[in-house]
């Protein structure tokens, strides 16, 4: 007991020694620590492993910002969200990182964002998050919001004049929030949904669901999937012989899925960020300079050349970290609690930074930093994405 | 509903039900002979399609590495095991039979992988490919605990299925694979109806094939052995059959079933390598309708379940599987009113 006290107390004194020190210290060069959770296997490891690419990317891109050395620990959790909520409080507790960065798949992301208000460690994520109040203080993610999403999708459908729509999605939450959101935009711009059919991802046969989807005549048909299990449903209505418009979400651009598709995707519509067209993008757009050094420190590191839109997200996580490293007071030492709080509100002062995937503006309140200039739609013509004007 | 989306959700159901044929004959066959119910036999399907895909991509396919493995694992515990028992002179006939042979199957597909194959050598390749793979597995963990309880042979099948998706995941990557077309276009069978050839392959070759399964142990003596050794295991060996030979037969054929399962799906579904479990689990709810014993039962029980689950995703999508596996439940019912229980299960019961 006795030994205890003494050993609290010294632990006490030698710290409060150490926090002393480092003020009296002018600003040394510091880590900062990035704990990196994601899906490397199991079910989603097909978004997963891009992500990692894409941190991989991002410290080939900025490995140092204003004197601070920037380190990311990297953790699979296995596509299994009570995994990532072990990782996160690993990471904290044990390597005292200043800032978390993860995990693909929504459940997986929330538990994250939970865990970051608790810790009062701020949550960098590439996954769409649903915050309110104060749980919202500490996370913020570079995905586009499905309400950003899927106005790209309704507006393209006013502009073709589609009055009707069929809706083919996972049995999920996934499907149902794209479902929901789907809706609400349709319903604003006076497009009737007809139908609502799901699946799930494991599913060998979505033939049922294609033909009443068909049975409902509806002018265009959009699906709320992502990965190659996504593919499923064209497959289906192009073996039926639908012949009406085809749109998707920003789940199912990846090279895997048009390997998977095949012909019965041409003419798919989807909306996605810039970086995925990067190359015919207009030279005045935000994305086009950074999206080309994406690549370049992709390729460095990767060996090839990035295909997909996810390890995008992931290298916009690294650009938002680094621009808000930059901006913390060099006066605050990382590995401190001061120290996370000011990277937090530095995060949220992010104001028209040029990413990847748009453009990204932090405000306290909501995770989303995107506008509309991180949706563009592209075409699938003869297995390769091409924008449209 | 009108008649047309009927016809074609039947002609869709009959293709899921070939499938859940050939898997529930399998599953049937392996648990009457050995008493295993064989949890890994979608994912052994799965190694099958996604073999195929490899092949058909130009790649060289994994699978070769892992049944290079497992027969130097199982060459290895067999040797040991011999000079355990001081029967040194038979280890060159156990090499030959779990060492070379095994890599023999091997061979083709080493030579040609990478170049561009013909549909038929490239399927041929993957069967073959497959076929060593769970008389080697079971070899290697249900040939040592051959007389254990029946729970404890089935937790053995339950990691046995976990290991090979994980195998499969480590080998084939978490993507999809689609594999080519084994036939393309359509028959018109009824006016204004139209089937794709490729559900009509399905049909045929698993109609073809549970005939000649008939067949086999109707008329041929080592039917007649396997069905022996089901019956009653000490009797057949009074008899002079060798269960441990017949066991080695019976996985062989499973192997064999689950590379044409997994031939015969993956031009028409998206193979991952985890599609396994939710095959076979389905193609066990068919072998539960069968008792796990009867043939044809089980042949109606695959018909029943493939129809219901085309007919489920038209109804209500994402209750699908519900609905399926809720046919367990009447299944059980009935099978449990009209059974009576032998002597040999009370004898197991007491153990």
């Amino acid at each position: 007991m006795k030994h205890q006290r003494i050993k609290s107390l010294l632990l006490g004194a030698s710290a409060a020694l150490a926090l002393t020190l480092a003020q009296a210290l002018p600003a040394a060069a510091g880590t900062v620590k990035i704990g990196f959770t994601t899906p490397l296997s199991g079910p989603i490891a097909s978004q997963g492993v891009p992500f990692a690419k894409g941190m991989a990317a991002g410290h080939e891109y900025a490995p140092e910002v204003a004197g601070h050395t920037l380190e990311f620990i990297q953790l699979d959790d296995a596509s299994n969200p009570s995994q990532s909520a072990r990782n996160a409080r690993k990471l904290i507790d044990e390597d005292q990182v200043d800032v978390l960065v993860g995990t693909g798949g929504v459940p997986g992301a929330m538990a994250l964002a939970s865990i970051a208000f608790e810790a009062q460690v701020p949550l960098v994520s590439f996954t769409p998050l649903f915050l309110k109040g104060e749980k919202a203080e500490w996370s913020v993610t570079t995905a586009q919001p499905a309400s950003l999403i899927l106005d790209a999708v309704v507006d393209d459908m006013v502009a073709a004049g589609i009055k009707t729509v069929g809706y083919i999605g996972f049995s999920d939450s996934w499907g149902d929030l794209a479902y929901a959101t789907l809706k609400a935009a349709a319903d604003r711009a006076g497009i009737a949904v007809v139908a609502d059919e799901r699946y799930a991802r494991s599913d060998t046969s979505v033939t049922g669901q294609a033909l009443k989807v068909m049975a409902a005549r509806p002018d265009a048909v959009v699906t709320g999937t992502a990965g190659t299990p996504g593919a499923l449903p064209y497959i289906a209505l192009a073996d039926r012989g639908y012949q009406g418009a085809i749109y998707g979400t920003h789940g199912i651009i990846n090279p895997d899925f048009i390997r998977v598709a095949g012909a019965s995707a041409e003419g798919l519509l989807a909306p996605t960020g810039p970086v995925v067209v990067a190359d015919q993008l207009p030279d005045d757009h935000p994305s086009k300079a950074i999206a080309a050094e994406f690549a370049a420190a992709y390729e460095a590191v990767n060996g090839e050349a990035p295909k997909d839109a996810f390890s995008a997200y992931a290298f916009d996580v690294w650009k938002v970290i680094a621009d808000a490293v930059a901006r913390v007071d060099p006066a605050i030492e990382p590995g401190t609690p001061a120290y996370r709080v000011a990277l937090r509100d530095a995060i949220f002062q992010t104001t028209d930074l040029a990413v990847t995937h748009g453009v990204l503006t932090f405000k306290p309140g909501s995770p989303y930093g995107a506008d509309d200039r991180a949706a563009v739609m592209v075409r699938l013509e003869g297995g390769n994405w091409v924008l449209k004007k | 509903m009108s008649w047309d989306i009927a016809l074609i959700l039947s002609a869709d159901g009959m293709a899921g039900a070939a499938i859940y044929l050939l898997a529930g004959l399998g599953l049937v066959l392996v648990f009457s002979v050995t008493r295993v119910i064989f949890v890994p036999f979608g994912d052994v399907a799965v190694f099958a399609a996604l073999t195929l895909a490899f092949l058909e991509a130009g790649r060289w396919p994994p699978t070769i590495a892992m049944i290079a493995i497992l027969a130097a694992v199982t060459v290895a515990r067999e040797c040991v095991a011999l000079l355990q028992a001081g029967r040194a002179n038979r280890i060159p006939r156990a090499i030959l039979g779990w060492g070379v042979l095994p890599l023999l199957a091997c061979l083709p597909a080493q030579l040609l992988a990478g170049h561009a194959l013909p549909p038929l050598v490239a399927i041929a390749l993957s069967l073959l490919l497959v076929l060593p793979i769970v008389p080697l597995m079971a070899r290697l963990v249900f040939h040592p605990i051959a007389h254990a309880s029946t729970l404890v042979l089935l937790v053995a099948a339950l990691v046995l299925h976990f290991l090979l998706s994980g195998l499969g995941l480590l080998f084939f990557g978490p993507e999809g694979f689609r594999t080519q077309p084994l036939l393309r276009g359509a028959v018109e069978l009824l006016p204004g109806f139209l089937v794709s050839a490729q559900i009509l392959l399905m049909v045929g070759a698993a109609a073809v094939l549970a005939g000649l399964f008939f067949l086999a142990f109707e008329r041929t003596l080592i039917g007649k052995a396997l069905r022996a050794t089901a019956v009653n295991r000490v009797g057949a060996q009074l008899v002079g059959i060798r269960p441990e030979w017949t066991a080695t037969l019976t996985y062989c054929a499973a192997s064999l079933l689950a590379g044409i399962v997994g031939i015969l799906i993956a031009p028409s579904t998206t193979m991952y390598y985890d599609s396994g479990l939710i095959i076979g689990l389905k193609a066990f709810v068919a072998a539960i309708i069968g008792g796990l014993s009867s043939y044809p039962l089980t042949a109606l029980g695959a018909l029943a379940v493939g129809m219901l689950e085309s007919f489920a995703s038209f109804w209500n999508g994402a209750m699908k599987d519900v609905i399926v596996f809720s046919l367990l439940i009447p299944a059980l019912i009935l099978r449990s009113h009209f059974s009576h229980h032998s002597e040999d299960d009370i004898e197991e019961e007491e153990f």
